[in-house]
């Protein structure tokens, strides 16, 4: 067999896995691999900052479902891709990450940009790799690929000394890949899909809470199915928006600390609870013993790790959400008890009563006349884009305003940092999500603050023909830790006011981009439209009503029923 | 509730650390750790002794389970098991001492294994509460050192 440069085989690696675009940073220990980059047909999108790199090939992963990636070089290259990398990790989302490395015999000398990358990464990645033999690089990549995308999602990354690199091997062909020690459970067991059946048969006030796993396994279709098949109303995380239409009359919108007065009610009085994707996060249970505390609970996770962790579950359904879902529905469908009609006539008190909660405290915000109210900003962009734009966000009230107010009837449509919380993160995806889709609107709702954080990546929009849209609620705050001030610290503002923030309109303009700003409620609609009619990068800049609060609340360490409402 | 778990894991560099990263990490106790290789040179056999209520020890073996480098998790203290632990002691021995610490080593089945003028370094080997029999009953003759290897266990192989 011939042989070839480890760089060219990484390449035949990306070309077999079908990656055309990839984001990252060049450097000493990956100037080889760049050097023949150029003769691939593989597009390079160089951003201005590694963090940058990793979070672009999130959004893009996030918005198209295929595997992200990055490539940076060894040390600072790899370490200022590490907040990105744990982005990913805690959202599970299937990116592989190329660092570079010193030479073999120079490492552990704390050569000239040595880090071990593999062990600062290893708790915040599903898995990664040295590689140390030229002769297992080709597998290596191979694995990575699979374990990214495979079973539970997650970031891989893959460190490649540079004589590595620079090694000549042989390229064999790909076999299907078994790892004996990796075998995620796709299929459910026949009878914890009987049990849960049943039990969803049994109930009288029965709730789906749907996470991001929904959307990672692509099971919408399958879980909007179950929904109406047995009128079940679905509540969603924060992850989860988007697996259930925003705009179907079972949805109750989001739970937890900035969740729907309905869905936390809903959950709290619900007698059967069925988890679908989601992994009881504390933003979502709040004081756990007070979390539907009448309901027996299914969970369905492919991660057993997920299951029992935080809430002891009934019925716990170890597989793939969608094929979990599908054979849900196929026992009912199959099922001689199952009579769809009477079953919605059973739970119609049931939605009645969540009916009733959420016309007693819907998600709404108070009108102050001429002053542009956050939320109404979102709705303006709900309405313009038809609920149809792909929308990242930052990190803070920008990202929960966004989250309540706009309408997402399809997944993928929200790339948002929910794990980790990583303000920084909206741009950055933007840009992926943009590449990855670009005849789609791809906005991120932003703050003044987050935006600050990778406001270099507009270089690469324009760059590389990403037209997104920036729209910064623009609080002078960062509004969200001001908040808690506002409501635990008697409004000692410590270090939350932005004294000095730049003219976001001027900035746009340095970056080749068009600057629009709103200072009034009537002009946030043309802002809008202008910023949606131009082919451009956009950044707007609304001034937004200074302290407007998240609500509803839930204190944290509350339970969820205690809300603090607007 | 003490729990003896016996981990297999690929004899991979990184394996190691990924499991006592898993344990800080999260915040598992971990009484003692033992690996080495197997039968099978690519795999390494870890014992590890852990506490913690049913949930907490469930959490760990499935989080043990999800590091891709691990084969495989047995909880042995569910069934019947043996476990053993090897101690090296420094007990003084001086002319009054020496043949009592001898007498005592020889009842537990230990072995003198290095010789000073005023010390002896003995061998023994059992079960945690042998371990700690021999040490109470030399501590007041007076102990320099102990190291003590962790236990290794395994489940006992069926009967029939
Ligand atoms: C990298 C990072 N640092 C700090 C925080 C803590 N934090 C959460 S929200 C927030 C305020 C964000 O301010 P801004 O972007 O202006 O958003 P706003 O809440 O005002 O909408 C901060 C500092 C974080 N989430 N991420
Ligand atoms: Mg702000």
């Amino acid at each position: 067999m011939s042989k070839i440069t480890g760089s060219q085989a990484i390449i035949k690696c990306l070309q077999e896995e079908g990656v055309d675009t990839i984001f990252g940073f060049p450097g000493g220990a990956v100037i080889d691999l760049y050097d023949e980059l150029l003769d691939s047909d593989i597009k390079h999108v160089l951003v201005r900052h590694e963090q940058g790199a990793v979070h672009a090939a999130d959004g893009y992963a996030r918005a198209s479902g295929k595997v992200g990636v990055a490539l940076l070089t060894s040390g600072p290259g790899a370490t200022n891709g590490v907040t990105a990398i744990a982005t990913a990790y805690m959202d599970s989302i299937p990116v592989v990450v190329f660092t570079g490395q010193v030479p073999r015999a120079l490492i552990g000398n704390d050569a000239f940009q040595e880090v071990d990358i593999v062990g600062i990464t290893r708790p915040c990645t599903k898995h990664n790799y040295l590689v140390s033999d030229p002769n297992e690089l080709v597998a290596t990549i191979r694995e990575a690929f699979y374990l990214a995308s495979s079973g539970r999602p997650g970031p891989v990354l893959i460190d490649l000394p540079k004589d590595v690199v620079a090694s000549m091997m042989s390229f064999p062909d790909k076999k299907p890949i078994k790892m004996k020690t990796y075998q995620p459970t796709v299929d459910p067991h026949p009878g914890q899909v009987e049990k849960a059946c049943k039990a969803c048969l049994k109930a009288k006030r029965p709730m789906l809470y749907i996470g991001g796993g929904v959307i990672l396994s692509n099971a919408n279709k399958e879980l909007t199915e179950l929904a109406e098949k047995l009128s079940i109303p679905v509540t969603m995380t924060l992850m989860g928006l988007g697996g259930f239409p925003g705009t179907n009359p079972l949805s109750l919108g989001m739970l937890g600390m900035h969740g729907s007065y309905a869905s936390n009610m809903a959950v709290a009085k619900s007698d059967l609870l069925i988890a679908v994707g989601a992994r009881f996060d504390d933003r979502v249970t709040g004081r756990l013993d007070a979390f539907a505390p009448h309901a027996e609970i299914i969970h369905i996770d492919i991660d057993p790790t997920s299951i029992s962790k935080n809430v002891d579950v009934d019925i716990p359904i170890v597989a793939d959400c969608k094929h979990a879902l599908r054979a849900m529905n196929s026992w009912f469908d199959d099922a001689k008890q199952f009579d769809g009609k009477a079953i919605k006539e059973k739970h119609k008190p049931w939605l009645e009563q969540v009916a009733q909660w959420n016309e007693k405290h819907p998600l709404t915000y108070h009108e102050e006349g001429d002053i542009i109210k956050p939320q109404y900003v979102i709705e303006v962009l709900n309405k313009l884009t038809g609920g149809d734009a792909i929308i990242t966000t930052e990190v803070g009230q920008n990202q929960m305003w966004a989250a309540q107010f706009y309408k997402f009837n399809e997944p993928r449509r929200l790339l948002t940092s929910g794990g980790l919380g990583t303000m920084g993160y909206g741009l950055p995806a933007a840009i992926g999500a943009k590449l990855a889709f670009p005849d789609k609107t791809v906005i991120d709702v932003a703050g003044d603050g987050s935006i600050q954080m990778n406001i270099q990546e507009l270089a690469t929009a324009r760059q590389y023909n990403a037209p997104v849209k920036v729209a910064i609620l623009n609080n002078g705050y960062l509004g969200m830790v001001r908040q808690w001030q506002e409501l635990f610290y008697n409004k000692r503002y410590s270090a939350t006011v932005m004294e000095v923030t730049p003219d976001f309109v001027e900035l746009a303009k340095a970056y080749g981009a068009v600057g629009l700003r709103a200072t009034t409620k009537d002009e946030v609609e043309p802002v809008i439209k202008e910023a949606l009619a131009t082919d451009n990068l956009v950044i707007m800049d609304f001034a937004v009503s200074r302290e407007e609060g998240v609500f509803p609340m839930v204190p944290a360490g509350k339970a969820t029923t205690e809300m603090l409402l607007v | 509730m003490k729990h003896t778990l016996s981990v297999l894991l690929q004899n991979k560099p990184g394996a190691l650390s990924r499991v006592t990263g898993l344990f800080s990490g999260r915040g598992f106790n971990i009484e003692s750790l033992c690996v080495a290789e197997t039968l099978d040179s690519k795999v390494s056999c870890m014992t590890l002794v852990t506490r913690g209520d049913d949930a907490i020890v469930e959490q760990i073996t499935k989080q043990l389970h999800k590091l891709i480098d691990v084969i495989k998790v047995t909880d042995i203290t569910e069934g019947e098991f043996v476990e053993r632990e090897m101690v090296l002691i420094r007990v003084k021995a001086e002319a009054n001492t020496r043949a009592e610490v001898l007498r005592i080593i020889d009842i537990f089945r230990g072995k003198v294994v290095d010789v000073s003028p005023t010390t002896y370094t003995v061998e023994i080997t059992g079960q945690e509460t042998k371990i700690k029999a021999v040490i109470d009953i030399l501590r007041p003759i007076g102990i320099k050192e102990i190291i003590r290897t962790g236990t290794i266990a395994t489940a006992r192989a069926p009967k029939n």
